[in-house]
């Protein structure tokens, strides 16, 4: 049998598996780089500004770390089935400020109005997922619309007022703040959410079910994987775990009017992005959702540091999407081309 | 002898006009390989989509173990212990082997979570069993279609499947690797598996099947003992069949040669293809799926881009980088799949025949509504299109009119050459005939010709000169007066002498 | 059949302005039931000169969708164009000068659209979403807070006021020209034809020798260049250049174009529904306004605007689809 054609053509052993490991060191390569960026801001920032690197600035940095990956959890589990959820932001504002304003006309106690913000949070996510899988609305279309009605529903809402520090009850104000042994709760409630989020894709039925969803479609319908069902389960929790963040938002700031959390969205899909998680679905992990979270934290605080305008942040964000989205296309199309040259097809 | 596991009486299957099926009694007996063979379009994917489920027949049972069955979808099928291995692999990229082989099934501990450590200590041991060495917790992603099968496969035996079916396993793999899945076959078999493998390449099939069933034109028109067959038979039975004189070749006298292709080479698909055609000429590419014929007609149209050899129209080397530049330089391309390629199908006949020359149609940007339709009628009635009108939307069509609105297209543009790619596919016979003049007559033109088919007769009747491609190379030429559909199959095949 | 579904979907997109016709008259009046003010030509003239910026960049947007793409960018790049105006100006540039890069920059940051979306060939959701952030920060980091005034009186008369001896504002003037030549390209021309057939069906497009990633460019290009000057028309309305000039435009940019037919999967859509739903949402905002809701408050029925014009279509089509389905079984069943 006259073979050879394909002889010539049949994959050698040695680069296959180079070729399977070097998949994985990229995704170690990412990681790696999100904390090389971080250390390289942080001496760069440091020796210009050596507040930078106080204690007191540091937990700052983490205080906003921790809202940003909170919310951040709640998009990577969208993104995972290859959808976005644009409306975060304004979710996180809304609710901020019906908490306040709840716990400011005094019309519930401070675990009500926290219940009543993470339920508000609830709602708004699965109205994000009726809009989505009931009404066959794209995500980005959907979302989008919701990012506008949500804020608006906020400016209705609040009227022009705000909400501010001395309105609210102490209790309220010292969840973010207040230490668990010594660590601010605000920072531990990120890492016990990030780290229940982490367990559930990795170790549940149904986070393996997102993961499917995201990387082929056609063939999770034809395993039998409910799709729309967990795609609007997806953004629930993502409207959940926005919800829960504005009432954090509210707690930590104490002053929230109608623009809170405006551009967070932006913030949120960024670190998300630059943490691994492919915005096509199907593979990520929480851990690049919270380092991205912190580099992006980061450099909110740098700027502020360092006086920039918080202008500068916007341009990051947009700068970060593009080129992390951009490299990891480049690194697929350059292992697709190495593939079709060593195998046939 | 034993009982048979999974048996078809008397299935039938039609979508639209074509009869894909037809009357079919096939019989799979546990441990044994089953191979079933055809030329393409003999319904042998029909075939295996009717035991996976995806399609219901229009008449006929199934029965598996004596129990008379319905299959409503892959899942049932699958339920059944039915496991098929389709040509295009659907697994999840993004998981690792270990998890697409279990997937919807993974291994869970006692808390309900589940358990890495046992899921890829299972897959290890499958493939162990497969004899087959493959890192289980590495994205499917980086794998080779090769390897994406044999998970496949894991799959399926992981499912404790007791019927397997694999449709054209061999095509995209490597000598090696063929040997690699027959040694697994051969193990599957010896477990009491009965495996059906539909398979072109008939040293594969004498090589690996005790069994050998033959489907023509949607009939079973032999089933034997593999002992009892030879290859020759064999193909006999593929394609036997009367040579009807549908198609009405006028005589062409051949010019200048308009195509030349020297030492044409696409990694991995085709190599060292060389062969010219003239004006008046029309040269059939007769081979089977994956030869790389049509891979060939991509990259004389500039879809897909050779990694070596040259491509000379009148004489003259050119590079064609995208369909815009093979339509400039006068080659046109009608393509197989005319739905996907072919047609904008909620566009109107004249905005279909036009789009190629939209802008030379226009004056000053404007569209010349009335050259555009003036056009569409020539052409129309030129090919006899059954249409209530050059407005009416294509998708309303039958196939052979849209067919015909896709020459038309490429007729507008005055090309030199014309590339067919199974022009007549999924077109009833009377079209068949018409768009066969409608060759004929372009040929007597002085067009030249580049007719891909693996309907066979047709080849035949149209062909001055017929190209056998076989596994990426040109195996054989045969002129019009020596050509046999027998002797055509037999290099196509791979099987050389009788 | 079939063809009678297609004359069907002609009808129905005749149907489809009709019912934006509708809506444009029901607006009008519920906006007279809510003021007196209204009806009058002043107020008529107002609300289209608010409009006229996102409008004007409607334009190149619904050309982009019905190729079968999106540009999330258009309000970010009013903005840089807003503050690169105000920047040069500020530093004594005389706006012949000016406008013309504003408008090259435009052109540049359309292009990094379109080399992103064809070349690398990355969604052009997501790199509109960067870019849309990107644009929106530079011009902060051009001009910062602070806003630039004291413009010329022919430029901010050109913005703000109307066509000698009419109501009609200039701006107006500028986007009826731009509509009627968009018309006549989409409609008419080869052009049109040629963005048709990519949004239907790329492939064939392709496959017909068209140049698919050429077209697409060219059209970030026209959207970068369109929204720029949108950026130049607000600047002089406003007498003031502002890195946030635009916010929030990008809602009624989009609304307009799927609430103007534009089909979001490509391949369908008119510049006349286009133009009906600018001013479906001109009316609506107007109307609101004089019945004093906020213009953010607004945003809760332009975005709920949005979402419906996408999920009623779809529905329809759904609804449509099922009950030819059931149609055509029958048929088959009993032939």
């Amino acid at each position: 049998m006259d073979r050879t054609v394909e002889a010539q053509f049949a994959p050698r052993l040695a680069g296959r598996i180079g070729l399977e490991r070097t998949l994985a060191l990229v995704a170690r390569l990412r990681e790696l780089g999100i904390l090389v960026a971080l250390a390289v801001i942080v001496v760069v920032v440091g020796v210009q500004a050596p507040r930078f690197l106080s204690v007191s600035n540091f937990e700052q940095i983490l205080l906003s770390v921790s809202l940003i990956a909170i919310v951040a959890v709640g998009q990577t589990s969208v993104v995972l089935t290859r959808n976005v959820d644009l409306s975060v932001g304004s979710v996180v504002g809304l609710v901020a400020f019906v908490t306040g304003d709840l716990l400011k006309e005094h019309v519930l106690g401070v675990p009500g109005a926290i219940l009543a913000g993470c339920a508000l949070g609830l709602g708004l996510g699965a109205l994000n997922g009726l809009i989505i899988t009931v009404g066959r609305v794209p995500a980005i279309v959907a979302t989008l619309g919701t990012l506008y009605v949500y804020r608006g529903l906020d400016f209705l809402i609040a009227g022009g007022k705000q909400v501010s520090a001395i309105d609210l009850p102490n209790s309220y104000l010292r969840i973010a703040s207040s230490s668990v042994i010594g660590i601010p709760t605000l920072i531990v409630f990120a890492a016990v959410t990030a780290a229940i989020a982490a367990y559930l894709l990795r170790y549940s039925g149904t986070g393996r079910e997102l993961y499917a969803i995201g990387s082929n479609p056609t063939a999770a319908e034809l395993v039998g994987i409910p799709a729309q069902r967990l795609v609007f389960g997806a953004f629930v929790i993502c409207g959940l775990l926005a919800g829960v963040a504005g009432v954090l938002w509210g707690s930590r700031f104490g002053t929230v009017n109608a623009f809170a959390a405006g551009g967070l969205e932006l913030q949120v899909i960024a670190a998300v992005v630059v943490g691994g998680v492919n915005i096509f679905g199907g593979s990520g992990t929480v851990l690049g959702a919270v380092l991205g979270a912190a580099l992006l934290g980061t450099i909110e605080n740098a700027l502020r540091i360092l006086h920039l305008s918080q202008f500068w942040l916007q341009a990051i964000d947009g700068a970060v999407i593009l080129l992390a989205v951009g490299t990891d296309a480049a690194i697929r199309s350059y292992f697709q081309r190495i593939l079709m040259r060593t195998g046939r097809r | 002898m034993s009982e048979p596991n999974f048996e078809l009486r008397g299935v039938s299957k039609r979508f639209g006009a074509v009869h894909a099926l037809r009357d079919v009694d096939l019989v799979l007996f546990p441990g044994e390989v089953h191979a079933l063979v055809g030329e393409n379009g003999a319904g042998k994917s029909t075939l295996v989509k009717v035991l996976a489920g995806v399609h219901q027949p229009d008449s006929g049972r199934l029965t598996l173990n004596g129990q008379e069955l319905v299959l409503r979808g892959p899942a049932a099928a699958r339920d059944l212990g039915i496991a098929v291995i389709h040509q295009q692999p659907n697994l999840f990229p993004d998981l690792d082997v270990a998890e697409n082989v279990f997937v919807g099934r993974l291994p869970r501990n006692r808390l309900g979570s589940v358990n890495w450590r046992d899921l890829h200590r299972r897959a290890e041991g499958l493939f162990t069993r497969l004899g087959v060495a493959l890192r289980v917790s590495v994205p499917v992603r980086g794998l080779s279609v090769a390897d994406q099968q044999l998970v496949e496969i894991a799959k399926a035996l992981s499912l404790d499947a007791r019927v397997l079916v694999m449709d054209e396993p061999t095509a995209a793999l490597s000598g090696r690797e063929v040997e690699r899945l027959f040694t697994i076959v051969r193990q599957l078999r010896d477990r009491g598996v009965a495996v059906m493998f539909v398979d072109h390449r008939l040293e594969e099939v004498f090589e690996i099947a005790d069994r050998i069933s033959v489907l023509r034109d949607g009939r079973l028109v032999a089933t034997a003992v593999t002992a009892d067959l030879t290859p020759a038979e064999t193909i006999r039975y593929m394609v036997g069949r009367q040579l009807e004189s549908l198609f009405p070749k006028e005589p062409a006298a051949a010019g200048d040669v308009a195509l030349e292709v020297r030492g044409l080479t696409r990694n991995g698909v085709f190599r060292d293809v060389t062969f010219q055609v003239r004006r008046g000429e029309i040269v059939g590419l007769a081979g089977l799926i994956g030869a790389g014929r049509t891979e060939i007609a991509r990259v004389l149209f500039g879809i897909d881009h050779a990694d070596a050899g040259e491509v000379l129209l009148g004489g003259r080397s050119l590079a064609v980088n995208s369909p815009a530049d093979a339509v400039r330089l006068g080659i046109v391309y009608v393509p197989e799949d005319r739905h996907e390629h072919g047609l904008v199908l909620d566009f109107s006949i004249a905005a279909n025949i036009s789009l190629p020359i939209v802008e030379r149609l226009s004056r000053l940007l404007v569209i010349d509504r009335g050259r555009e339709h003036e056009l569409a009628e020539d052409y129309a009635r030129q090919l006899q299109v059954r249409a209530t009108g050059v407005g009416q939307a294509a998708s309303g069509l039958s196939g052979g009119n849209q067919q015909k609105v896709v020459i038309a297209k490429w007729l507008a543009t005055r090309p030199t050459v014309l590339v067919l790619d199974e022009p007549t596919r999924g077109v009833d016979i009377g079209a068949k005939a018409e768009v066969h003049r409608i060759i004929s007559q372009l040929a007597a033109r002085g067009m030249a010709i580049v007719l891909i088919s693996s309907e066979l007769p047709e080849v035949l009747g149209m062909a001055d000169r017929v190209l056998v491609l076989h596994e990426g190379r040109v195996a054989a030429e045969f002129g019009r007066e020596e050509a046999t559909q027998e002797g055509i199959m037999a290099v196509a095949t791979g099987h050389h002498g009788s | 059949m079939i063809t009678q579904l297609s004359a069907l979907r002609t009808r129905v997109l005749a149907r489809w302005e009709t019912l934006l016709v509708l809506l444009l008259i029901v607006f009008i009046w519920l906006g007279s039931s809510l003021s007196p003010y209204f009806l009058s030509g002043s107020n008529f003239s107002d609300l289209t000169s608010n409009l006229m910026e996102k409008a004007i960049m409607a334009l190149p947007l619904a050309l982009i969708i019905i190729a079968g793409e999106i540009d999330l960018s258009v309000e970010s790049m009013l903005g840089l164009a807003s503050a690169l105006l105000g920047l040069t100006y500020a530093i004594g540039w005389s706006l012949w000068l000016g406008i013309p890069l504003v408008l090259a920059v435009g052109a540049l940051g359309g292009l990094l659209n379109g080399l992103l979306v064809t070349w690398a060939r990355l969604p052009s959701l997501v790199v509109t979403l960067g870019t849309l952030a990107l644009f929106r920060g530079l011009a902060s980091v051009v001009l910062g807070p602070q806003s630039v005034s004291g413009w010329p009186a022919a430029f901010t008369n050109f913005g703000f006021g109307d066509v000698p001896g009419t109501l009609i504002p200039w701006p107006f003037v500028v986007f009826a020209v731009l509509a009627g030549a968009f018309t006549f390209v989409l409609h008419r021309t080869w052009i049109g034809r040629q963005l048709y057939a990519i949004g239907k069906n790329k492939e064939a497009a392709r496959y017909a020798g068209i140049r698919v990633a050429r077209a697409k460019t060219l059209l970030f290009v026209l959207s970068g260049v369109l929204s720029a000057l949108a950026g130049v028309v607000l600047t002089a309305r406003f007498s003031s250049a502002r890195a946030d000039n635009g916010q929030g435009f990008v809602l009624d940019v989009v609304t307009a174009v799927l609430l103007g037919g534009v089909n979001i999967f490509g391949g369908e859509g008119t510049i006349v529904g286009v133009v009906l739903a600018v001013f479906v949402i001109g009316v609506l905002r107007n109307g609101l306004t004089l019945a004093d809701v906020s213009p953010d408050t607004q945003s809760v029925a332009v975005g709920a605007l949005l979402i419906i014009s996408v999920a009623g279509p779809t529905a329809v089509r759904r609804i449509r689809s099922a009950w030819s389905n059931r149609r055509l079984t029958q048929a088959a069943d009993s032939s």
